[in-house]
C-alpha cells in the first residue's frame, strides 16, 4: 500500500475551529488543547494536567447562531463544527493573606477577608460559567448565611480555574473565598480522622521500621521476588478484603 | 398547600434569636413549614430604581425555588426579607414587561409569574392560627408585662405590602394574645435609623434615641421587634444611644417570636435570650415568666 492510500484511509473527518477568530481545520475527535496543537499553538502555560483536573485549561466558546457562553477544559473538551473559543488561563483574582494557624473558623473570618462576598446579587452566572457544573451561586449564598460546612461541600469539585471570576458581576473571586471556607472547615470544623492520627503514631512508634531495614538489607534479586510474590488486591473482588498479613499492623 | 419557609441569611447568623423560638412555636401551633432546600440572600433592600431590574433577581430566584419546591406561599420572620420579596413578587405580578425581561435573564429557572404568596409569620399567625387560638395555646401568659410594638419601616411600608393594611394592630393583637399589654406607643411606625447608623451616626442615633424616648414615655417594659437592623440599632446599640442623648432611660428589646416562645411555654433556651442584650432575660427573670435556673 502506497503512502498516498494510506493517508486517504486512516485520515480523520475535519471540522472547523475558530481559534480566537481565526479558522482552523482540525480533525474532529480531537480535544480542544489536541485540537490547538494540532492548528500549531504550542502550550507553554495554560496546559496543566491534561487530566481534567488542575483547573489550567478552561476555554470559553461560542456556537455559530447561540447567544450561549459554553465552557470547557480544553484537555477534556472535544471540539465541535464552527465553534469560537479562546483559552482563559488565568484571570486576575485576588486572594486574602492570612495565618491559616490563628484562623478562626467562623463565617466572620471569610467576611473579614474577603468583604465583596455581600456584593453578589445572585445573577448566577458564576454557576453558568462553571465548568465543573459546581453551584457556585449556592456556595457563596451559604457562605453569606454563614454555612461554612455547605460552601465546603457544594464547592467540593471546583478545580479553581477562575471563570466564575471572569464572569462575576459583584468583581469577587469565588474560588478563593471557598477554597477558604474548605480550609476553615476540613481543618478545624470536620471530625479529625482517628485511623490517621493513630497511623502516624505507629509509623513514629516505629511499626515499619524494622520492614524497612530488611527491604534495605536484601539483594536485587531477593527484591525482585519479594516484590513479584506481594500480595495485590483484588481487581474485581468482595467488597471486604484484608491481606493475608497485616506485617506488624494492628 | 404547601408552606415554604424562607430563613433569610441574618436569622441563621447573628439573629438566631429571631428564627428558633419562632420554629418551635410553629410546631407547637400545628402549622407544617419546610425551609426551602435551595435559597440565596433577598437582597437586603428592595430597589427603588425603575431600570434597575438585576437587584429584583435575587429575591425573585428564591421564588422560583419556591415554586420549585411545590410550595403556593412562603413564609418570612424576618421584616426586612419580608419586605424585599414581598415587593419584587408585586413587581413580577404587575408588570409584564419587567417579568418577561428577568425571565429572560434567568433563562436557567423555570418561568415565574407571581405564582408564589409571601406572607410574613405575623399575618401566618393572625391569619391560619387566629389570636383566640393562639391565646388559647398560651400556657405562660405574659400578665403584667406592657410591650411596646415597634413595626419600624419594613412590616407596614408600602401599605400594598403592609402586613396590616386592614386593621393596623397586628402588634397589638398579637401582644394581647399573649396575655400581655399593648403600649400606646406614639414612635411604632418611625424609622430606627436603618443603615444611617452607620453612614452617619449621629443621624442614626437621633432616629433612635426618638423611638427610645417614646416607648420610655409610653410606659412600656419591653420593645418588640421583627428585624435584626431594627434590633442593631435599638438593642445592640441602645446603650450608646441612651448615652447619647439626656433622659433616656434603658428599655429591654425582644423579638417578637422570642415573647412568644416564652408566652408558649417551650424551653426558654429555644428563645436564645444570650443573643439578646441581658436586660431581656433579666426582665422576665424577674417578672417569673421564666425561672432563673433554666434561663
Amino acid at each position: 500500500m502506497d503512502t498516498a492510500t494510506l493517508t486517504e484511509k486512516v485520515a480523520a473527518k475535519t471540522v472547523p475551529i475558530y481559534i480566537m477568530g481565526k479558522k482552523y481545520e482540525v480533525p474532529d475527535a480531537l480535544t480542544i488543547m489536541k485540537a490547538m496543537e494540532y492548528a500549531g499553538y504550542q502550550y507553554i502555560r495554560g496546559c496543566g494536567c491534561r487530566g481534567g483536573v488542575c483547573g489550567a485549561c478552561a476555554t470559553v466558546y461560542r456556537k455559530a447562531g447561540d447567544y450561549k457562553i459554553y465552557t470547557g477544559l480544553a484537555c477534556q473538551t472535544v471540539v465541535e463544527p464552527d465553534m469560537y473559543l479562546t483559552q482563559i488561563p488565568f484571570y486576575p483574582a485576588n486572594r486574602a493573606v492570612y495565618d491559616y494557624e490563628t484562623a478562626e473558623p467562623t463565617p466572620e473570618t471569610v467576611y473579614k477577608l474577603y468583604p465583596e462576598l455581600f456584593r453578589c446579587v445572585a445573577c448566577n452566572a458564576c454557576t453558568k460559567v462553571c465548568p465543573m457544573d459546581v453551584e457556585v451561586l449556592d456556595y457563596i449564598s451559604a457562605l453569606k448565611r454563614g454555612d461554612l460546612k455547605a460552601a465546603a461541600e457544594i464547592s467540593f469539585d471546583c478545580i479553581q480555574c477562575g471563570l466564575c471570576a471572569s464572569r462575576c458581576m459583584g468583581e469577587m473571586a469565588q474560588y478563593h473565598i471557598a477554597q477558604l471556607a474548605r480550609r476553615l472547615q476540613g481543618g478545624k470544623l470536620a471530625p479529625k480522622a482517628q485511623h490517621l492520627d493513630k497511623m502516624c503514631g505507629d509509623i513514629e512508634g516505629g511499626a515499619f521500621t524494622g520492614m524497612l531495614g530488611d527491604l534495605k538489607s536484601m539483594s536485587v534479586d531477593e527484591l525482585k521476588k519479594v516484590y513479584t510474590a506481594r500480595e495485590m488486591e483484588p481487581h474485581m473482588g468482595a467488597d471486604e478484603w484484608t491481606p493475608a498479613s497485616s506485617h506488624g499492623l494492628a | 398547600m404547601k408552606l415554604g419557609y424562607y430563613p433569610g441569611c441574618t436569622l441563621k447568623t447573628k439573629a438566631a434569636n429571631l428564627e428558633v423560638a419562632a420554629l418551635a412555636a410553629l410546631d407547637r401551633l400545628g402549622i407544617e413549614t419546610t425551609e426551602l432546600d435551595r435559597w440565596n440572600c433577598c437582597g437586603a433592600v428592595f430597589s427603588l430604581a425603575d431600570d434597575d431590574l438585576i437587584h429584583q433577581v435575587a429575591p425573585i430566584r428564591n421564588l422560583i425555588r419556591a415554586a420549585q419546591q411545590g410550595c403556593d406561599t412562603v413564609v418570612t420572620i424576618c421584616s426586612q426579607c419580608y419586605n424585599t420579596l414581598a415587593r419584587a413578587n408585586k413587581l413580577v405580578r404587575e408588570d409584564d414587561e419587567k417579568r418577561d425581561t428577568l425571565n429572560l435573564f434567568m433563562r436557567e429557572e423555570p418561568d415565574y409569574n407571581g405564582e408564589v404568596e409571601v406572607v410574613h409569620y405575623l399575618s401566618l399567625l393572625r391569619d391560619r392560627v387566629g389570636w383566640e387560638k393562639l391565646r388559647e395555646a398560651v400556657t405562660n401568659p405574659l400578665t403584667g408585662l406592657k410591650v411596646a410594638p415597634f413595626y419600624g419601616c419594613t412590616l407596614v411600608r408600602p401599605l400594598e405590602v403592609a402586613v396590616d393594611a386592614v386593621d393596623h394592630t397586628i402588634l397589638e393583637g398579637f401582644i394581647s394574645a399573649l396575655g400581655a399589654e399593648p403600649a400606646s406607643f406614639s414612635a411604632a411606625r418611625e424609622c430606627c435609623g436603618a443603615y444611617q447608623m452607620i453612614a452617619h451616626p449621629e443621624e442614626g442615633m437621633k432616629r433612635a434615641a426618638k423611638v427610645i424616648a417614646a416607648a420610655n414615655h409610653s410606659g412600656a417594659d419591653a420593645l418588640i421587634l421583627s428585624c435584626p437592623l431594627c434590633e442593631y440599632n435599638l438593642g445592640t446599640r441602645q446603650g450608646d444611644v441612651v448615652a447619647a442623648h439626656s433622659g433616656l432611660d434603658q428599655v429591654p428589646t425582644f423579638y417578637f417570636t422570642q415573647l412568644l416562645g416564652v408566652a408558649l411555654g417551650l424551653d426558654p433556651e429555644l428563645c436564645r435570650l444570650d443573643l439578646s442584650g441581658p436586660a431581656a432575660r433579666t426582665l422576665l427573670t424577674e417578672r417569673k415568666y421564666i425561672a432563673a435556673a433554666t434561663a
